[in-house]
């Protein structure tokens, strides 16, 4: 479903992704671990295409089309969601008047009518309980004023409202508390069927304990240059990164 | 692209003429007595008008331009300028035969299909008479024995009315452009709603149409008897093409004991291309007096058009325990510069005025606020609260704020809030991602922004702003 050659990206003139390479297929979970300022937000922002960065060379193809031709929106409508590392606040703009804008932008691109007040309530309700999102989120501006905590849990409620096909966790775990990440850790599984795939960035096994991967990739200096089962998680958990740096940079 | 629309429609010519019975030949350019006796003679206007034109005139030769704006304005060459529009000739006849992409503009902003003839500039007569809600709503209006007609009528038929209140709020010598108004003023509405009447609709819908009409120097008058209410609506959302580039209206507003008056303007006059080329000068003046006891008004002003707005709604607070509110969205895109704001005057005791004001400045725009409270000696417990919000979208434009307090009595209470904000481009990609496009980021933000004044405008008219403030803004980020 997704496949990316040989990424290379920049931002500001400085290269960070520096030919990276990923498959992932239908039903799959892929998480991907590496040291601070790897390069693993940025392979989140170059698959949205954020205009931030600069894609030199390399190809991107989701469902059979070349992303790097659409734009963040199309992307998005495609069935491409991030979990945002920082969600930003919006002052002004309602949860309500968002997730409907977004909802009906979807249904737009896809060629159907606008969502009905009653379905879309019911849709947000039911979303609402999946994640444990409390009412009075919804009902303010988005991530106004949220805790960082609350942001997370607004960005999984996103995705259980827009039902993506390849989801980007980017460190959704870092901010919950230990009721908060089992919570939303356990929406994300219902939310997983065979059609969708997720992509989970994350520090800590802890995590994956819950979203049980099916690869575990390790993004260093713009690369991933070592990919294994759950079990490199734990590895990693247990002796750091210096092993793969020597192997690496030893190379 | 969108931005490319927007301008192809502003560029269309629909402007259209007077009435059917000044088919008229044109006077030539140039403004002198002659001129203000012409277009007097050619209104068919008693003496007493005559004399109050000749005398602005003569007062206005004395005049400078006011300069004291946060606004660059090159010289007007007031001589180049013809003041008596003539009626428009080979005006289209259907809707077949207008631009498709004004008529694309005008869908956007959902304006119902008499509104779209008469703004395309089909004959006007054909296009009252398609509009049946006319004669019924002159009738209720005639029964509770309310005046609601164009200031020409007003002065041949109410002509003591005209002659009290008339400069009663707005002196001749005001400003530079009042008495250029004054002296030259075209036509305009005129309201009067009598003592203990609650006028039943808005004064608006079927009537803008007619708010196109009145041209470059337009003259508006509304007294609000005792125990009276009217809300008054005017402008157009559409987006206005006219060759007159100079704008110079007065609006008056009497408020008497008890009454209250609801103002609303949408001013979408054409603000010149991306360049800054063309484009309305638009130099008004409205003020109203709270001139009774607990007499309220109350101004609602959206303005996205122009190429340059000076503005300023004010009121008079005369009245004891009478009250004001200026509430204003003021978007400048592009080239445009606007200086708009208001002037609170508190006479009576425990008058009360709140101001908001959010300016949205995007491009190479400058927008400023320009507010005065002044509290005199002897408004004991005069209340005033202001709050002033900036909106940035870029890092080319301008936001300015420039309050001012005169408080002269002790008891008096004057608070002044002021935030400036951005929308950054970390919040159109969030918007991007969850599959909204630019141009509808925006108008969610700019429109929750605003929200707080759309929602005091007419229902119908807020839809239409909410959309107006999107399509304004159309390519200023990304
Ligand atoms: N706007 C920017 N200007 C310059 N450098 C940037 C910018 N944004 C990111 N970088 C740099 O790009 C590199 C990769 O950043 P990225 O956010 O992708 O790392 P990461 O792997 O997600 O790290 P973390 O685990 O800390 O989230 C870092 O060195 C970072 O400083
Ligand atoms: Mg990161």
């Amino acid at each position: 479903m997704l496949e990316i050659k040989d990424i290379h990206a920049n931002i500001n003139g400085k290269e960070i992704l520096k030919g990276l390479i990923l498959k992932v297929n239908p039903g799959e979970i892929h998480a991907i671990m590496g040291p601070n300022g790897a390069g693993k937000s940025t392979l989140a922002s170059v698959l949205t295409g954020n205009p931030a960065f600069e894609v030199t060379h390399g190809s991107i193809s989701f469902h059979g089309k070349d992303m790097l031709e659409l734009s963040p929106e199309q992307r998005a409508n495609e069935g491409i969601f991030l979990s945002f590392q920082y969600p930003v606040e919006i002052p002004g703009v309602s949860m309500v008047n968002f997730m409907r804008t977004a909802i009906n932008e979807q249904r737009k691109y896809r060629q159907l009518e606008p969502i009905s007040a009653t379905d879309f309530l019911r849709l947000m309700r039911e979303k609402k309980e999946l994640v444990e999102m409390d009412n009075k989120l919804t009902n303010r501006s988005v991530n106004e004023g949220f805790s960082g905590g609350e942001k997370k849990r607004n960005e999984i409620f996103q995705m259980a409202m827009l039902d993506p096909d390849l989801s980007i966790l980017d460190e959704t775990d870092s901010g919950l508390d230990i009721d908060a990440l089992r919570i939303v850790a356990n929406g994300v599984n219902k939310l997983k069927t065979d059609k969708n795939a997720t992509i989970v960035i994350t520090h800590y096994q802890r995590l994956l304990d819950y979203i049980v991967p099916d690869f575990v990739h390790v993004l260093y200096d713009g690369r991933i240059v070592k990919t294994g089962d759950k079990n490199l998680a734990l590895e990693l958990e247990e002796k750091g990164y210096d092993w793969i740096k020597k192997e690496v940079d030893g190379e | 692209m969108a931005e490319d629309i927007l301008h192809e429609v502003t560029q269309t010519d629909y402007k259209y003429g007077f009435t059917t019975d000044i088919e008229t030949d044109i006077i030539p350019v140039g403004l002198n007595e002659d001129v203000v006796r012409l277009i007097s003679a050619k209104k068919k206007e008693p003496e007493w008008m005559l004399e109050y034109r000749l005398k602005a005139y003569r007062h206005w030769t004395t005049m400078k331009m006011p300069e004291w704006a946060h606004l660059k304005i090159p010289e007007i060459d007031y001589q180049s300028i013809s003041y008596y529009a003539a009626p428009r000739k080979n005006a289209p006849k259907s809707l077949d035969e207008v631009d498709p992409e004004l008529l694309n503009t005008f869908n956007k902003l959902g304006i119902p299909l008499e509104e779209q003839m008469a703004l395309s500039g089909i004959a006007v007569d054909a296009v009252m008479d398609s509009v049946s809600v006319k004669t019924t709503f002159k009738e209720t209006l005639a029964e509770k024995g309310i005046i609601f007609c164009s200031f020409s009528e007003a002065v041949e038929h109410h002509p003591d009315l005209i002659q009290k209140y008339m400069s009663s709020v707005v002196p001749v010598t005001d400003n530079f452009f009042a008495a250029l108004n004054s002296a030259v003023f075209s036509d305009g509405s005129f309201v009067y709603i009598p003592k203990g009447v609650r006028c039943p609709m808005e004064l608006s819908t079927y009537f803008r149409i007619n708010a196109v009409n009145t041209g470059q120097f337009e003259r508006t008058l509304i007294v609000a008897d005792e125990d009276s209410y009217v809300s008054y609506l005017e402008g157009c959302t559409a987006p206005t093409r006219d060759e007159n580039q100079l704008h110079a209206a007065i609006v008056e507003i009497v408020v008497h004991k008890n009454a209250e008056v609801k103002y609303s303007t949408v001013q979408n006059w054409y603000p010149g291309d991306k360049d800054g080329r063309g484009g309305v000068y638009n130099f008004v003046t409205k003020r109203g007096i709270c001139k009774g006891e607990n007499s309220k008004l109350s101004w609602t002003q959206v303005e996205t058009g122009s190429a340059i707005t000076w503005k300023y709604p004010s009121c008079i607070l005369q009245g004891d325990n009478s009250s004001a509110e200026f509430y204003s969205v003021a978007v400048t895109n592009h080239h445009q510069q606007a200086d708009t704001g208001t002037k609170m005057i508190h006479l009576g005791k425990n008058t009360r005025s709140h101001i908001l004001s959010k300016g949205i400045s995007a491009g190479l725009s400058n927008n400023s606020y320009r507010g005065l409270v002044r509290v005199n000696p002897k408004a004991d417990n005069a209340r005033n609260f202001s709050q002033c919000d900036s909106l940035l979208l870029g890092d080319k434009c301008g936001a300015h704020t420039f309050p001012y307090m005169e408080v002269n009595n002790e008891t008096a209470i004057v608070e002044h809030e002021a935030t400036t904000s951005k929308i950054s481009e970390d919040q159109i990609f969030y918007c991007n991602q969850r599959g909204i496009s630019t141009e509808d980021a925006v108008g969610l933000i700019v429109n929750g922004y605003a929200k707080e004044v759309l929602n005091k405008l007419p229902m119908e008219f807020a839809v239409e702003a909410q959309k107006l403030l999107q399509i304004t803004l159309e390519g200023s980020v990304g």
